[in-house]
């Protein structure tokens, strides 16, 4: 997949409580979530975000919290990519989960809000189109990749249990 | 090359004679649960697949966060869990009045044996493993698999090793120990990896500090936290009816691989407070030379809300008053500790300070309600995360620290040392 869009620049250690603030999690709803993404860290997110723009920050994205909520957030947001230099590990399962693509790569360092950036999330490419850098991504482990390719954990819960 | 007690009980649940770090491994989980919060959607995806849970007896089901129910949305949220428990007649769900915060009460109630391979979809479910299991935190969506499958597939995690050796200085208990780490590796400083706490220290441990340590492994980023059982372990499971025939003790061997090995010597430590906004920003308590004037102080949560907790604080309480203005939160974590508090008379000494004691829940540790924070107010609390907004309004300040800590705070108004507070 080919993603191009703008960029969301956060720093290392973007929590889940910033991502969706608990008092927000009476609900799962997607739509609801979106509304209150990113609400603790960045109060203009929520308002100004368009479909198909990026996050990408430092380490430690999505410390914290198990809340899936965060990932359904960021993805109902409109968001078709977080590129962080690592992710906390629940949110990284969380984010292949619900099916928002996560890369793993230090281009944060390259960007100020608003670049844009092109992925190709099968190669690991990114490509900050203000200068022509080319950054490398981090390999999705073969495990995670047919886990994608199945249909995620659902489809593969399906197979398991015959179903 | 020897294994981990993590690998070991790794390879065991997959059916393995030994496994490697970085390995994906599908494995057999002895425990699944969830709560209030993360439950509708692991749920949604059971009844989505259309078919039973894995097994009655292995799951659980535990509304802790919002409970009693904060507004109509979670009470909305409980009705959902309430209404497929019983649909499906699931055993090990509590309601009101019996339900304590989940890493209370599993141990408590028996539910955690060493060598058990336990997820539940709550970043905190690492605090098991100071009974010697392998316990995780996941989604909803990964427990969901769990509880129809029976199954979860886990990266075989490097080990971090820490040994804790010297002798516990007066008042300092599991959480300055794990505040202290924290604050020497940093809240990624164990990102995907095991941390296995080892050493004298441990050993002297009382399995409440090892509960409050383990649990908070997910804030270096860690994937487990874990304590090989010892007599200490045995004693604890005997207490709840449980022999030493009915689990299995496995240990690290002699020549496993570590990716670190740090050694601490406790005798250096005092009291610990970690500073807004990460639980890295740690400070011995006497290095503290500004003061910090409180709001709230709150006594609770899955890290500290045990009897022993209390105990600690109503040692530094009694016969003193909370300080003009700050309003002091005890929340017992189960109605077992509640229970036993009320007995020793720890209660009285609690409301004659002026403190205000709440019903078992999960409550204000990550600002669902009972003691939510207004714009610049400052808490001490003996919960796990002093994240922006995490207790309230996203220009509160938390400072984590223990319940003796938070106690003599209580009483002076600011942060202090409990030997300012009992002379």
């Amino acid at each position: 997949m080919i993603i191009k869009g703008r960029v969301w620049v956060y720093p290392d250690n973007v929590d889940t409580d910033v991502i969706i603030p608990a008092r927000y999690l009476n609900t799962s709803d997607p739509e609801e979530l979106a509304k209150h993404c990113m609400e603790d860290i960045d109060e203009s997110f929520a308002k100004e975000v368009k479909k198909g723009d990026i996050i990408v920050a430092g380490h430690n994205f999505g410390s914290g919290s198990s809340r899936e909520h965060a990932p359904i957030a960021i993805k109902a947001s409109g968001v078709a990519c977080v590129i962080a230099k690592s992710f906390s590990r629940i949110f990284y399962r969380n984010a292949f989960n619900i099916g928002l693509p996560i890369l793993e790569s230090d281009v944060v360092d390259e960007l100020e809000k608003f670049d844009e950036i092109e992925v190709d999330t099968e190669k690991g490419r990114i490509r900050v189109l203000k200068n022509g850098k080319v950054f490398k991504s981090s390999v999705i482990p073969d495990f995670m990749q047919n886990l994608i390719e199945s249909g995620g954990l659902f489809n593969y819960a399906k197979k398991i249990l015959n179903v | 090359m020897g294994m981990t007690i993590s690998q070991k009980i790794l390879a065991k649940k997959s059916h393995r004679g030994g496994v490697k770090p970085g390995e994906i491994v599908m494995a057999d989980v002895d425990l699944a649960f969830a709560n209030d919060i993360t439950a509708p959607i692991a749920i949604d995806f059971v009844k989505r697949l259309g078919v039973d849970v894995f097994d009655k007896n292995k799951i659980a089901l535990i509304p802790d966060h919002f409970t009693p129910n904060k507004d109509i949305s979670s009470a909305n949220q409980c009705k959902i869990m309430r209404d497929f428990v019983k649909e499906r007649d699931l055993p090990n769900y509590w309601e009101s009045g019996e339900v304590g915060i989940e890493h209370a009460l599993l141990p408590e109630q028996g539910f955690v044996r060493p060598g058990m391979l336990i997820v539940g979809a709550d970043s905190h479910t690492c605090t098991h493993g100071a009974l010697g299991a392998f316990a995780t935190g996941m989604g909803s969506t990964d427990v969901g698999f769990a509880f129809a499958t029976g199954k979860s597939w886990f990266r075989v995690p490097e080990s971090m090793k820490f040994v804790y050796k010297g002798k516990r200085n007066k008042w300092v208990v599991g959480k300055d120990l794990i505040l202290y780490t924290i604050g020497k590796i940093g809240v990624a400083g164990a990102l995907y990896k095991s941390m296995e706490f080892t050493g004298d220290a441990i050993r002297e441990l009382p399995m409440e500090d090892r509960l409050t340590m383990c649990n908070m492994a997910i804030e270096a980023g860690a994937k487990n936290g874990i304590v090989e059982p010892d007599d200490v372990t045995i004693e604890y499971l005997k207490e709840r009816g449980i022999e030493e025939d009915q689990y299995e003790i496995l240990k690290s061997e002699g020549d496993a691989e570590y990716s670190d090995v740090i050694e601490i010597d406790v005798s250096n430590i005092e009291p610990q407070v970690a500073f807004p906004h990460l639980p890295s920003n740690v400070r011995g308590v006497s290095e503290i030379k500004e003061d910090i004037k409180i709001d709230q102080a709150f006594i609770g949560s899955c890290t500290n809300g045990r009897i022993s907790d209390l105990r600690e604080a109503a040692k530094v309480l009694k016969g003193n008053k909370v300080a003009k203005y700050v309003r002091l939160i005890i929340i017992p974590a189960t109605v077992e500790v509640y229970r036993q508090a009320l007995k020793e008379g720890l209660f009285d000494i609690f409301l004659d300070a002026g403190a205000v004691i709440s019903t078992p829940t999960c409550g204000p540790c990550l600002g669902g309600y009972m003691g939510i924070l207004a714009d610049g107010e400052v808490c001490v609390s003996t919960s796990n995360r002093n994240f922006v907004g995490r207790m309230g309004s996203k220009k509160s300040f938390i400072y984590l620290a223990s319940p003796a800590v938070a106690a003599a705070s209580a009483v002076a108004g600011k942060i202090v040392h409990p030997d300012e507070v009992v002379k």
